[in-house]
């Protein structure tokens, strides 16, 4: 007899995955050929993709940087993959030790890889769950522990939410979050888009071929779409904007264009 | 390779450190490096940062160019640094090293310490060192992060076993543990895999019976029909799951009854692949239900099927529509309850129970029935006879298997019994209506002297089901005050001005309407009801004469009310006390009261039942002979008689309705006339119908009478306003 349906299901290496291929673009090598296959494609049709994920990450922390500086200690970073170097964890503790971060991902390998990176971590913690299952997320043991959902958190969405199909009603999970997070919570959030760089649609469609064919999706959705995300939240200043532009440490102009595709944006809770 | 601009760095003393340069040539390489390095690096510094962690880098790489002895070793670590600092990628290199060879000399070498060529030989050897320490370091982080990704994946997959393997026992358990019979199959049918209790049912401890099977082969006569249709469906992928009764063979023989529902598993891509089997045994449970279900539809007594089986039956029988046809013989046994009270429960309960083992005998087709319904009545019940013939042919073998006396307790008892037969087509009527029908025509195989059948017969149904319904509505009527009187004037002969009237009850029935006392009194007196509703009759009549007299109504002379008498009234004891009571409560003097007794009634009395209507007659209460002369009346007798009036039958009169009247009875009226006036007896006359009959009676003397010619028994208002057209006549 065959394994049944009703059993977990398996790690299959043989597939490539959207953590390791992200890590392929950051200059690591936590990541497989079959990962560094669809990577090199990736990167074929939208070359300047490594740099938009430098952006996305020098974003994060400087969103993080923010918060601390607004007094959030809190951490819940969903999507976080297959952490390498300038972690949430780590730009927030540096800014102040005490600071509590939780990572999600439904990654099984990305889970375990963060849990030997986070191991001796007091302030840290990792769940395996699903964006699309904030209960799940919610009610799990490290953010019963680790987060006082009384107090404001900032819950970092950082290149995820392009991963979620309307139909999956990404906007639905998101106000389960917003419910329970506390008042002067933060989102802090990123989105690819088509819009803003120098990219066009037919390439925003290439590039969506490319992750469907891995078996994930990217969607490329407009400006006002990734706005609506921030239901129930104020954005702060600068507002929703191209992710070199949300408070830059240097003047932009030495960016490369390319890092100008996509968006970045903090939302705060009344 | 030096392509540098021209040196600018001040002319400087050696540094005591070793490292010569001017401190500004430092910073401005480090500038230099920063600008060439930092896009091509992953780092999450910022360009200050990583321009100042370049630097020491800066610093380290002057202090070993002007090192004596020249050892570019400590260059290895500028290299290590920057991979640390991830400037991985391929095209850092060449920047990392560009910048270098161009401007390290330029911005970060002491000429007076060291001559230009030596200087560029050794920032060659430095380049080299910074490219061994970077690749080496890039080499050890590859190997570690490739290690860690390995233990990462391996981790995450031991994890995930285990939980398999958790889930895995945890449903093996389920599936083991489980009270219910669980089996798995292919869709060929080849069974997989059974759980114990799915064994256990079968009986299978070695679990061969069940695997060496495909689940096709387990057909059982017993099977509903739609079981394999449903399968097949199944297999195809057309039908989800199905739920059935279904009974399996053991490897013992015997037989196992079960709850079965199958499910179709599908693969993730939806292509049907297993099936699922639960299986309840219900063996015992359904072994009850027959037993309770045959003890509740058969009779404990004589093991034929009871009432309710019998009704069942008959239901579906009549169910069948028009084109079939059924024939139903009932049977009671006669004198039965006489073996009963003279032999005792027992000895009838045998004798039941040989009738019953007799009776069956005569059934000998699959649609016939044989059930016992009451104490001695059996029913036959045949659900589709060729003809008429079938049904009576069944109840003459069932009246000659009855013929031969049956023996109990070494006694021969007789038995005899009377059927009634009803066949006809199935549909018409329903199973109460057929069963009454076929009850009604057993009492009149019973009428006609009994041991006989007799058949249905739709005439003497109704009126046999009339009487019966009546007959059973009668003590709610009364409750309901569903009677009421009628009254009909008498009218005087000599001057034709009216005397009293006769009450006549009536019944206002829901269903019928009016119905006149004939269709009632023989009911009520059969009954036994006529004694309460001729009190109120009696009650009611008198308190309607009274209310006319005191109305004045019949002027000068009180009217008088008469009142028929039925024999069992005449028979009750307290007639007397009775009367008396509702003339004295009313204050209606006795002689406004005449009570009418029939003929027949009055000559069957004796002396004894006599008495109360003399005693009556002496307190001044008028006596009528009713439907004088249809009784045989033996005329002697009339003087004995307590009577004051005759009231002459209307058969009498009838030949002088017309002129001529018959000369005949002429004669005999006037005989009646003058006899009854010797007795000092008057004669009321009934029926009075035309003018010519009034004028003929009047003229042979006759005292009094009623009839439509007068005027119809009416409301007894209409008293007031007929008396003055009654006395016009």
């Amino acid at each position: 007899m065959e394994r049944p349906s009703w059993a977990p299901q398996g790690i299959d290496l043989s597939q490539p995955s959207v953590s390791r291929i992200y890590d392929y673009y950051l200059g690591g090598s936590h990541n497989f050929e079959v990962d560094r296959e669809a990577a090199r494609r990736a990167i074929e049709v939208f070359p300047g993709l490594p740099k938009v994920m430098q952006a996305n990450r020098a974003f994060m922390r400087r969103a993080v940087r923010y918060a601390v500086d607004q007094g959030v200690t809190q951490f819940l970073d969903i999507g976080s993959g297959i952490p390498t170097f300038g972690n949430a964890h780590e730009v927030a503790q540096a800014a102040t030790p005490d600071a509590r971060v939780v990572y999600v991902d439904n990654d099984p390998v990305a889970v375990a890889h963060s849990r030997a990176v986070l191991e001796g971590n007091e302030n840290t913690g990792v769940v395996a769950a699903d964006f699309r299952d904030p209960q799940a997320v919610l009610g799990s043991e490290p953010v019963r522990r680790l987060l006082d959902l009384h107090r404001p958190v900032a819950l970092l969405l950082v290149a995820l939410l392009h991963f979620i199909k309307d139909e999956e009603e990404p906007g639905k999970a998101l106000a389960e979050f917003h419910d329970t997070l506390a008042p002067g919570s933060l989102l802090i959030l990123t989105h690819a888009s088509t819009e803003g760089g120098p990219h066009s649609t037919q390439q925003g469609r290439e590039i969506s071929d490319v992750y469907r064919s891995v078996g994930s999706r990217l969607l490329m959705r407009s400006r006002p779409e990734v706005l609506a995300f921030f239901d129930g939240f104020e954005l702060v200043e600068p507002g929703l904007v191209s992710m070199p532009n949300w408070r830059p440490d240097s003047p932009v102009d030495q960016e490369d264009p390319v890092v100008f595709t996509g968006f970045g944006g903090v939302g705060r809770k009344a | 390779m030096n392509t540098g601009p021209e040196e600018t760095a001040g002319p400087g003393g050696p540094h005591p450190a070793g490292c010569g340069p001017h401190p500004d040539g430092l910073r401005r390489f480090a500038t230099i490096w920063s600008r060439a390095v930092y896009p091509t690096t992953a780092t999450c510094m910022t360009r200050a940062e990583f321009e100042e962690h370049l630097v020491p880098l800066a610093e380290l790489l002057s202090s070993t160019l002007h090192a004596r002895p020249f050892d570019p070793g400590p260059a290895r670590a500028v290299g290590t640094a920057l991979v640390a600092a991830h400037c991985t990628a391929p095209e850092s290199l060449p920047q990392i090293l560009g910048v270098v060879d161009a401007y390290l000399l330029l911005y970060c070498a002491d000429p007076a310490l060291l001559p230009p060529e030596e200087g560029r030989a050794r920032c060659a050897r430095l380049q080299h060192a910074i490219a061994a320490g970077f690749a080496r370091a890039l080499q050890e982080r590859t190997r570690a992060e490739q290690e860690s990704l390995s233990r990462a994946a391996l981790a995450a997959q031991s994890e995930i076993e285990r939980a398999l393997h958790e889930s895995e026992t945890r449903f093996r358990a389920v599936f083991e543990g489980a009270t219910i019979g669980i089996g798995i199959a292919a869709l060929d049918g080849t069974v997989l895999e059974t759980n114990r209790a799915l064994n256990d049912m079968f009986g299978d401890t070695e679990r061969h019976h069940l695997s060496s099977r495909k689940v096709t082969s387990w057909v059982h006569p017993d099977d509903g029909p739609a079981v394999w249709r449903m399968y097949d469906e199944l297999v195809r992928g057309e039908r989800e799951h199905f739920r059935t009764e279904k009974p399996y063979h053991r490897p013992d023989g015997t037989v196992l009854w079960t709850h079965l529902t199958v499910s179709l598993l599908r693969d993730p891509d939806g292509s049907p692949r297993y099936m699922l089997a639960l299986m309840e045994d219900i063996t015992e449970r359904r072994l009850l239900h027959l037993r309770l279900r045959y003890e509740a539809t058969h009779d404990a007594l004589t093991d034929l099927p009871n009432r309710t089986l019998f009704f069942e039956r008959l239901e579906q029988t009549l169910a069948r529509g028009a084109q079939t046809r059924f024939g139903l013989c009932y049977l009671d046994l006669d004198g039965f309850k006489t073996v009963n009270d003279s032999l005792g429960h027992a000895v009838g309960d045998q004798l039941l129970v040989a009738v019953a083992e007799r009776l069956q005998t005569c059934v000998n087709g699959p649609g016939q029935l044989v059930a016992r319904i009451g104490g001695d009545e059996f029913v036959a019940l045949v659900a589709d006879p060729a003809c008429s013939g079938d049904v009576t042919d069944l109840a003459e073998r069932a009246l000659e298997a009855l013929s031969t006396p049956v023996l109990v307790d070494g006694r021969e008892l007789p038995v005899r019994a009377s059927i009634g037969i009803v066949d006809g087509p199935a549909g018409e009527r329903t199973a109460a209506e057929v069963l009454r029908s076929a009850d009604i025509t057993m009492y009149r195989a019973k009428a006609q002297g009994g041991n006989r059948y007799e058949l249905a017969d739709p005439d003497s149904d109704a009126r046999v089901i009339s009487r019966h319904s009546l007959t059973n509505r009668l003590p709610a009527a009364l409750e309901g005050q569903e009677f009421f009187i009628e009254y009909q004037p008498l009218v005087r002969m000599s001057d034709g001005s009216v005397e009293g009237a006769e009450a006549l009850v009536r019944w206002e029935h829901p269903r019928h309407g009016v119905l006149g006392p004939d269709r009632f009194i023989p009911l009520a007196e059969h009954t036994g009801l006529i004694v309460p509703l001729g009190r109120w009759v009696l009650e009611e009549a008198v308190r309607q004469a009274c209310e006319w007299q005191v109305r004045g109504i019949g002027g000068t002379r009180p009217l008088r009310v008469n009142v028929n008498l039925s024999p069992r009234q005449l028979s009750h004891p307290d007639l007397v006390a009775e009367t008396v009571a509702v003339l004295e409560n009313a204050g209606l003097p006795p002689h406004s009261l005449c009570l009418e007794v029939t003929e027949s009634a009055m000559i069957r009395a004796d002396d004894a039942e006599l008495k109360p209507l003399r005693q009556l007659a002496e307190l001044g209460v008028g006596i009528a002979l009713d439907d004088f002369g249809t009784g045989y009346s033996n005329l002697a007798s009339l003087r004995r008689l307590p009577a004051s009036t005759l009231k002459l039958d209307r058969s009498f009169t009838r030949g002088l309705q017309h002129h001529p009247a018959d000369p005949v009875d002429l004669k005999v009226v006037e005989g009646i006339v003058s006899l009854a006036h010797v007795l000092d007896l008057s004669v009321t006359v009934e029926g009075v119908e035309t003018a010519a009959q009034a004028e003929h009676l009047r003229a042979l003397g006759c005292d009094s009478a009623q009839g439509w010619f007068y005027a119809r028994p009416g409301p007894p208002e209409r008293m007031a306003v007929e008396l003055p057209l009654a006395a016009a006549h």
